[in-house]
This record gives structure tokens, C-alpha cells and sequence, in this order.
């Protein structure tokens, strides 16, 4: 028996225009967590997919070997079959199945076609314990929150006989609390000697939990540091990352706050299927020129039901309460009477609120502006390609070309799509919620430099965020929300992490 | 000034292949078909007679077909077009009957499919019932409508001028020498000019602007080959007796929903509510507005569409229409429009109404029945979806 269950030996991939993997190797040792960083488009997500049998043998150079043996797998059935597990960014769960039901898609036991589904009930449950999940099995999982359906997923990864186990970006969307609880389990399930493939963005998180950590950049592998036998530092991973020393996760600014542009007072936001739940209650703030503001809390805080719902009525059933843009009181109906009073909006799902994926970087960026863009309802496809490339440039948004899919484009440069159209239609009132998900940190320095060039040109901005340090490191004023209400604010200077936990659970 | 020209990118001829080897594909199919006709009817389907027959005999798809690729696009599909079909036919004639003449039935039909438009696109963009619900409700309705006003017995016409709408031909005597009729040979040539023109001076365009561009060959061969086909066509009517009018008919919608759909506002909002209807809300697009659009022109269309029918039968038909919106949805897919929405053309639509069309006179011609036709026309749908998203996954873009 080989030392390394996994091994990936030069292994090179080739999309039409872009080489993702450049003899990419790294080896992952029996029982251990392996950590895998990289930024955005470093190829992590492709190589995952090698190893996994999504992109199947021979559409690849190089070799993967499980055991020792090399492994020429065609789909992911064949990589499961070697007990290889991985479990995607998006959850693959069916929404309206129960738990127990999902975790024996697929491989359900059966006699002639016939299922017992008692049996599997049955069986569902030690599994569920081992993850910690109390729920009954029966309960259907849409249902459920986020980090349980995690568990629900891991637990169904367990009942396949996983050895190995590949998680992209567990924690994407789980809030601290949940984060921390999946990182124990994860040691936890080591213990009983399964091994990790774990993929993040979160530095602290990967050097809290992995036993090695290997470095992708623009489809290369570094390096791999061994953390049990040598120091890791969060800064020699960025340094590796972006290839060169971040001194600084913030960029420097100084405020010039004027007067109050966007003011919102008692508003209050009804949820769209159970009218008479409040998913923001009684919500009042106001936003000054030349300002950053933060919204912290919790997920389902309420924060980008808020801000959905000052944009133009775009969520909740029907809402209460005054919106004043410079003084004047508005009422909008639609996405479109918010954008023309001076309001832009970059969504947090960007793949399904904010871009259309099959349409290439130009449209996607023209698509709210065109009015401007055109005459006698003509569209000038010169003055659309001229603004698409001013923004290509001026956001550095990394692809050959503006009529490039943004399917084909890495998280980082879509958002960098999501805020040029924003920003070509020249709000003066800027709403982005989570800005930096899902983002590497070179791309984020970069949005928090546009974000801070915004609010020098005297704009206005709204930043919903989920990060405490970005909120502190960016915004001049914070508002903590939980449970649909404002439960205070804090300036600039006296933000803590801890007070704003404080302030949240209050 | 040197530097401006440096700017100027041709895209490389293989990468302009693979980018358009769909559209490449979908023409070279059509032409395929029609040679493989021409060698087992011994030519007679290329005949000046035949080519004015296909553009006769499928005029009322491709014009349903066009209007069609926008409802598709949209995400949307249209199941009642049969039966506005016949119904709008039905009130063409018996408003031509009342002796109003051509144009206000024509206007009034139109007007008749439009408001037919406007009810179904109501249902679906504001009241946000499904389109396939709502059109399937509107096929009975409308189909049942038909029934009562035409007391199921056919309504025949009181002259021959409406037939003239599909079927009459535009010549000139002074310019017909020889049987030949030289107008068409004219229209053909102006046509020519304006199309070499137009597209020299976008080309231009591009380069002042520093654009990325054809390659020359590429653009050269484009202009030969719309040309060519200009060519063909004009020889062909020229031929035989002058230009069709449902010809010009077609060029004219075709034409309009082309420039709608490539240069305008409008058109990229088709796109957009398409591709992601969410997306586009929250882009500020008034995406129900363009849905309902979408639904009142493709009413309007459909109301052309039964009036061209009538023409082409001389008299309205209660069971007119019948399936109609089928063969309309089949050529929007053969011109490779995603079931899925946000994807098809106007070019592509009008291009797999030919295919079908161009089969099934090649099979009647063969003296083949309607039976086997319809075992044909449906092997050509599933292979040409079947290629197209095959082509589309090896490109990468599924």
C-alpha cells in the first residue's frame, strides 16, 4: 500500500483559450487534511475536477494515481467508486427531498429496483450521528439551513465509504459559528482516519485544520508546506498566492464625508410567500456623501432583504416605511425607478441575480445603460464597445477580450463585470452586497480600491458584508443587524470585532 | 497615426470557424438537403417554378417562425399560433368580403392579431401564468372562436385580388423581354450595391475605430456569398414570372425583426430577459414589458400569417392552421434557438423553416406522402437539435 492515497503528476488542462493547469503535482497522504489555496481562476475548482472524473481521462495530460495505481476515470461514478468523494461549492442536494432520501441517491440498495425506504432510514441514522446532526432523517432539506445541509451532504459522502474526501469551499456560505463547527468536524473525522482534500479561500481556516498546504497560482502548484513539521504563516500563503507581499488587506483612505444623500426611515419588509413575517423590522439609517457603510449580522440578519427591498421592491411581499433620496421622498416600484433616481445594486449571487452567463463581457456590462448607449432606440455598438473596454481597463478585469463569454471568466473578474455595469449607469448611491465573496485576495484588494476611488469621487456606498474585517478595515460607519432589525451602529474608530458580536446577539 | 493602425485585429480564421461553425453548419444543412432533392427529383426542385413554390407554400411558417424565435428567445413558447392563424384568416375574409379592399384588411387583420397579442401577453407577463399554459388555453379559444364565427364552413372570397398577397408576382411588362422578366434582375442588382455598400463602410468603420474585424478573405467571402444567393434568386424569378410577392412580404419582416433584433434597445432586452430574467429585473430592464412585447408581435405576426394562409388557399379555412405552431417551433430549434431561452436568431429560424420546407416539396415532388414527411421532418429536428447541442458542449459553452 502506497503512503500517498492521492497523487497528481503533471497534469496539464487545456479550455478552448486558456491553459487552466500547467503541470500541476502534489501528492496527499493517507489521514491527513490536505489544504489547497490559490486565487480565483488558479485552476483549484478545474484540478478538483480531474481527480474527481468530471473532466474525464484523456480530456488531460498527466497522471492521477489513488493508492498508487494510476486511475483513468471517465465520470464521477468511477472516482466514487475508489471511494473518492468531492462536494461542491453549490450544494447538490434535491431541495425537496428528505434528508435520508438524499444521502442514498444515487447509490440507494435495492431489490429489483424496489427501494426500502425503512431500511434506509435505518441506516441513515449512525451516519447522521457522526456528523452531528440531530434532525430526523425524514425532514425534507430545503427546509433546513445552509450549514446543516452541509452536514447532510458530508454524512452522505460517509455513507458512500468515502476515504477520500474533497470539500471546495465548505464554508462559502456559512456564517462563524457553523464555520467553526464543520472545521471540528472535519478534525473529528480524521480521527477515524478519512482523509481531506480541503480547498479555501479562508486562509485562517486552512491553516487552523490542514496538515499540509499546497499553493496553486495561475494553474501552477508553487508549493506544498508541510505545517506539521514547519511554520505557516498566512502571509507566506498570500505571498504565494499573488506572487507578491501584501503589506496591507486594506487600501489607505481618507474620508471626506459630507452631507446626507440617502436617508431610510422605519422600514419595514414583509416576506414574500408568509406576509404577516416581518424579515425586517422597523429598519432606519442614513448615508452621507463620500461615505462607506457597512451592514454586519448574521446570515438571515435581514441585511440583503433590506437592501433588495429599497431596491425598487425587488424582494419581500410588501413593505413599510419612508425612503428619502437628498431630502426628497421616493417611492420605487421597480429596479428601474431605483437606478434612475441614482441607486445601483451589485448582487451577492452574482451568477443568478447579476450576470447573464451566456452573454458575453460587452452586454452583460451595456445591459443597464443602453439608453444612454443608443439613439432613436438604435444601439451605438461603437459606444458600447468603447465603455465595455474603458471598464476592461479600468478595473482590470482579466479576459482576452470583451466579446468573451462571462461564463468562461474567473469570480473575481465576473464581479469586476457586475460592477462596471453598475457603474456605467453612474449611481450616485452604490449598493453591493458581499462584494468579495468567493474572491481571492488580489481581486479584493482591487474591488476595495474601486470601492474606496467611489467614495472619493464623492459617491456614496453601501457595503453589505459578512466579514468583519473587511467591514472594519473598510467602512467609516457599521450597522449591525439581527434577526430583521438594526441593533445600533458604530463608527470607524471604535469598531471591534467583539463589539460587534456584542451588538448583534444584544 | 501609426499606431492606429497597428490597433486594427483581424480574428484569426480559426477561431472565427469555431465561433461560428453553428451558423456555418445550419446554411451548408439547408444547402445539403436541397442538392440531395435536386439529384433524386432530377433537378425539377431547383426549377424557377419550384423555388417561387417553396417561398409560397411555407411563407405563413417562416412569418410564424419569426415571430416565434423572439417568444423562444424570451424563454417563453406559443402554442396558439395555429389557431390565431386561422381565426385572423377568418376575419381577413370576411372583412375583404365587406368590399373594404386590401389594405384595411390587412391592417385590420394585423390589428385583429395584435389585440390577440395583447390579451395572451397580459396572462403571461403580468398576471405570470405560464406561457404554455396560456397559449394552450388560447389554441382551444381561439380554435373554438374560429368554429363559431365561420359556422365550421369555409369562407370563400368575393375576388382574385387577395390571393395576391401569396401568390401574385411583381413584373413590369415594359421590362419583360423574352418571357425574361428583367426586374427582378434589377431588384437583385440595387439589393447587390446596398448590401456591398453596407458592409464596406461598416468594415471601415471598425478599422477607423480600431474594432477587431474579419480577416479579408472571410469578409470577402461573406459578401460573395450573400450576393451569390441575391444572384440566384434573381435569375430564378427572373425566370419565371417576376418577383413573388409573398417574397417581398418576407424580406420586409424578416428584414425589420433582423435590425429589431441586432441594433436595438429593444432587441437586447429580448436577450437579456432571456438569458436571465432576474438578472435583467435587477438591471433594471422592465422585464414584464418585454415579455408582453414579445407576445403582442408575435400576435401581429400571427394575424399576417393567417391572412397570407387565406391567400394561399383563396378562402378561410375553419380547420386552417392546424399544427401550424409546431412547425413554427421546430424551425426555431433546427436554427439552433436554446429551448432553455437567451438564444436564436431571426436568420436561424428562417433558415430551419427552409430546411423543412425544402423537404417536404422534395418529398412531394418524389410523390411521397404526407405520412412519411412527418417520420423525415421529425428525424431532421432531433438530429439538428442533437448536433447543435453537441457541437455546443465540444465548444465548451453547455
Amino acid at each position: 500500500m502506497s503512503e500517498n492515497i492521492l497523487e497528481v503528476i503533471n497534469v496539464t488542462k487545456d479550455f478552448p483559450g486558456v491553459r487552466a493547469l500547467d503541470t500541476v503535482s502534489f501528492r496527499v497522504k493517507r489521514g491527513e487534511i490536505h489544504g489547497i489555496c490559490g486565487e480565483n481562476g488558479a485552476g483549484k475548482s478545474t484540478l478538483m475536477g480531474i481527480v474527481s472524473g468530471v473532466h474525464p481521462f484523456g480530456s488531460f495530460e498527466g497522471q492521477v494515481l489513488v493508492h498508487g495505481k494510476e486511475m483513468k476515470f471517465r465520470s464521477v461514478r468511477d472516482s466514487e467508486k475508489v471511494g473518492l468523494t468531492i462536494m461542491h461549492q453549490e450544494l447538490a442536494l434535491s431541495p425537496y427531498l428528505s434528508i435520508y432520501e438524499n444521502m442514498f441517491l444515487g447509490h440507494s440498495r435495492n431489490r429489483f429496483g424496489i427501494i426500502d425506504w425503512d431500511e434506509l432510514i435505518v441506516r441513515s441514522r449512525p451516519y447522521l450521528q457522526r456528523v452531528g446532526l440531530k434532525d430526523r432523517p425524514e425532514t425534507i432539506v430545503s427546509k433546513m439551513g445552509v450549514g446543516k445541509q452541509q452536514l447532510v451532504e458530508i454524512a452522505r459522502a460517509l455513507s458512500k465509504n468515502t476515504e477520500l474526501l474533497i470539500l471546495d469551499e465548505p464554508t462559502a456560505s456559512l456564517n462563524d459559528e457553523e464555520s467553526e463547527q464543520l472545521l471540528n468536524l472535519i478534525l473529528e473525522l480524521k480521527k477515524e482516519g478519512l482523509t481531506c482534500v480541503m480547498i479555501s479561500h479562508k486562509l485562517n481556516e486552512v491553516l487552523k485544520i490542514a496538515d499540509s498546504i499546497t499553493v496553486l497560482r495561475d494553474g501552477e502548484s508553487i508549493r506544498t508546506y508541510d505545517a506539521r513539521t514547519e511554520e505557516v504563516t498566512r502571509a507566506m500563503l498570500i505571498k504565494d498566492m499573488v506572487g507578491r507581499d501584501m503589506k496591507h488587506l486594506y487600501p489607505e483612505r481618507t474620508p471626506s464625508i459630507g452631507e446626507t444623500v440617502f436617508e431610510v426611515k422605519n422600514w419595514t419588509v414583509y416576506h414574500p410567500e408568509y406576509h404577516h413575517i416581518k424579515v425586517v423590522d422597523n429598519a432606519s439609517f442614513h448615508l452621507r456623501r463620500g461615505e462607506i457603510l457597512a451592514f454586519c449580522g448574521p446570515m438571515g440578519a435581514g441585511r440583503t432583504e433590506l437592501m433588495m427591498s429599497l431596491f425598487g421592491k425587488s424582494y419581500g411581499s410588501r413593505n413599510e416605511g419612508e425612503l428619502f433620496v437628498k431630502g426628497t421622498k421616493m417611492e420605487f416600484s421597480s429596479p428601474r425607478d431605483a437606478i434612475r433616481s441614482g441607486l445601483g445594486y451589485v448582487s451577492e449571487d452574482r451568477k443568478s441575480l447579476g450576470l447573464i452567463l451566456i452573454q458575453d463581457v460587452k452586454t452583460n456590462i451595456s445591459n443597464s445603460s443602453l439608453k444612454k448607449l443608443s439613439r432613436y432606440g438604435v444601439v451605438d455598438s461603437f459606444a458600447e464597445t468603447d465603455a465595455a473596454e474603458r471598464y476592461r481597463k479600468s478595473l482590470n478585469i482579466k479576459t482576452p477580450s470583451v466579446l468573451q463569454m462571462v461564463r468562461n471568466l474567473s469570480g473575481g473578474n465576473q464581479q469586476k463585470v457586475v460592477l462596471s455595469r453598475c457603474l456605467l449607469a453612474e449611481p450616485e448611491i452604490f449598493i453591493v452586497d458581499e462584494p468579495t465573496r468567493g474572491i481571492d485576495v488580489g481581486a479584493k484588494y482591487e474591488i476595495y480600491c474601486i470601492l474606496n476611488d467611489l467614495a472619493a469621487a464623492g459617491k456614496c456606498i453601501i457595503m453589505v458584508t459578512s466579514e468583519l474585517p473587511e467591514a472594519i478595515g473598510m467602512a467609516d460607519r457599521i450597522y449591525v443587524m439581527n434577526e430583521g432589525e438594526i441593533k445600533g451602529s458604530l463608527d470607524h474608530d471604535e469598531a471591534t470585532q467583539e463589539k460587534i458580536m456584542h451588538m448583534a446577539l444584544s | 497615426m501609426a499606431e492606429k493602425k497597428a490597433a486594427v485585429q483581424t480574428m484569426s480564421l480559426r477561431q472565427l470557424f469555431k465561433d461560428n461553425i453553428r451558423n456555418y453548419s445550419m446554411f451548408l444543412m439547408l444547402g445539403l438537403i436541397f442538392v440531395v432533392f435536386a439529384v433524386m427529383t432530377g433537378g425539377v426542385n431547383f426549377s424557377s417554378r419550384n423555388i417561387s413554390n417553396i417561398f409560397m407554400q411555407n411563407s405563413y411558417i417562416l412569418i410564424l417562425a419569426v415571430g416565434m424565435v423572439l417568444v423562444i428567445i424570451v424563454g417563453n413558447i406559443d402554442l396558439s399560433v395555429g389557431s390565431i392563424c386561422a381565426f385572423t384568416g377568418a376575419i381577413a375574409a370576411m372583412v375583404y368580403n365587406t368590399g373594404l379592399g386590401l389594405i384595411p384588411t390587412i391592417i385590420l387583420t394585423m390589428g385583429a392579431g395584435m389585440v390577440i397579442g395583447v390579451f395572451q401577453g397580459f396572462w403571461i407577463a403580468y398576471a405570470k401564468v405560464p406561457a404554455f399554459i396560456v397559449t394552450l388555453a388560447g389554441m382551444l379559444l381561439f380554435r373554438g372562436l374560429t368554429y363559431v364565427i365561420t359556422n365550421v364552413s369555409p369562407i370563400s372570397l368575393r375576388d382574385d385580388q387577395f390571393r395576391q398577397i401569396t401568390s401574385g408576382f411583381i413584373s413590369i411588362p415594359a421590362l419583360t423581354v423574352d418571357r425574361v422578366h428583367y426586374l427582378a434582375w434589377i431588384v437583385g442588382a440595387v439589393l447587390s450595391l446596398i448590401v456591398i455598400v453596407a458592409f464596406v463602410q461598416g468594415r471601415r468603420n471598425k478599422i477607423k475605430k480600431g474594432f477587431e474585424i474579419l480577416p479579408l478573405p472571410a469578409f470577402l467571402a461573406k459578401i460573395l456569398f450573400v450576393v451569390g444567393m441575391i444572384a440566384l434568386l434573381s435569375w430564378k424569378f427572373a425566370d419565371f414570372r417576376g418577383v413573388p410577392m409573398i417574397v417581398v412580404v418576407l424580406s420586409i419582416v424578416v428584414g425589420v425583426f433582423m435590425f429589431i433584433t441586432k441594433k436595438t434597445v429593444i432587441g437586447r432586452y429580448i436577450y437579456a430577459v432571456g438569458g436571465n430574467a432576474r438578472s435583467a429585473k435587477l438591471s433594471g430592464i422592465n422585464s414584464e414589458m418585454v415579455v408582453f412585447t414579445v407576445h403582442v408581435i408575435m400576435g401581429s405576426l400571427a394575424g399576417l400569417a393567417g391572412l397570407v394562409f387565406a391567400g394561399y388557399m383563396n378562402s378561410a379555412l375553419p380547420q386552417a392552421g392546424n399544427l401550424f405552431e409546431l412547425d413554427a417551433i421546430a424551425a426555431c430549434f433546427i436554427g439552433g434557438a436554446s429551448a432553455s431561452g437567451g438564444i436564436g436568431t431571426i436568420i436561424g429560424a428562417i433558415v430551419g423553416g427552409l430546411v423543412m420546407g425544402v423537404i417536404n416539396n422534395g418529398m412531394s415532388l418524389m410523390n411521397i406522402g404526407a405520412d412519411w414527411q412527418y417520420v423525415v421532418k421529425a428525424l431532421v429536428l432531433l438530429l439538428a437539435v442533437f448536433y447543435d447541442i453537441y457541437t455546443r458542449r465540444k465548444a465548451g459553452l453547455a
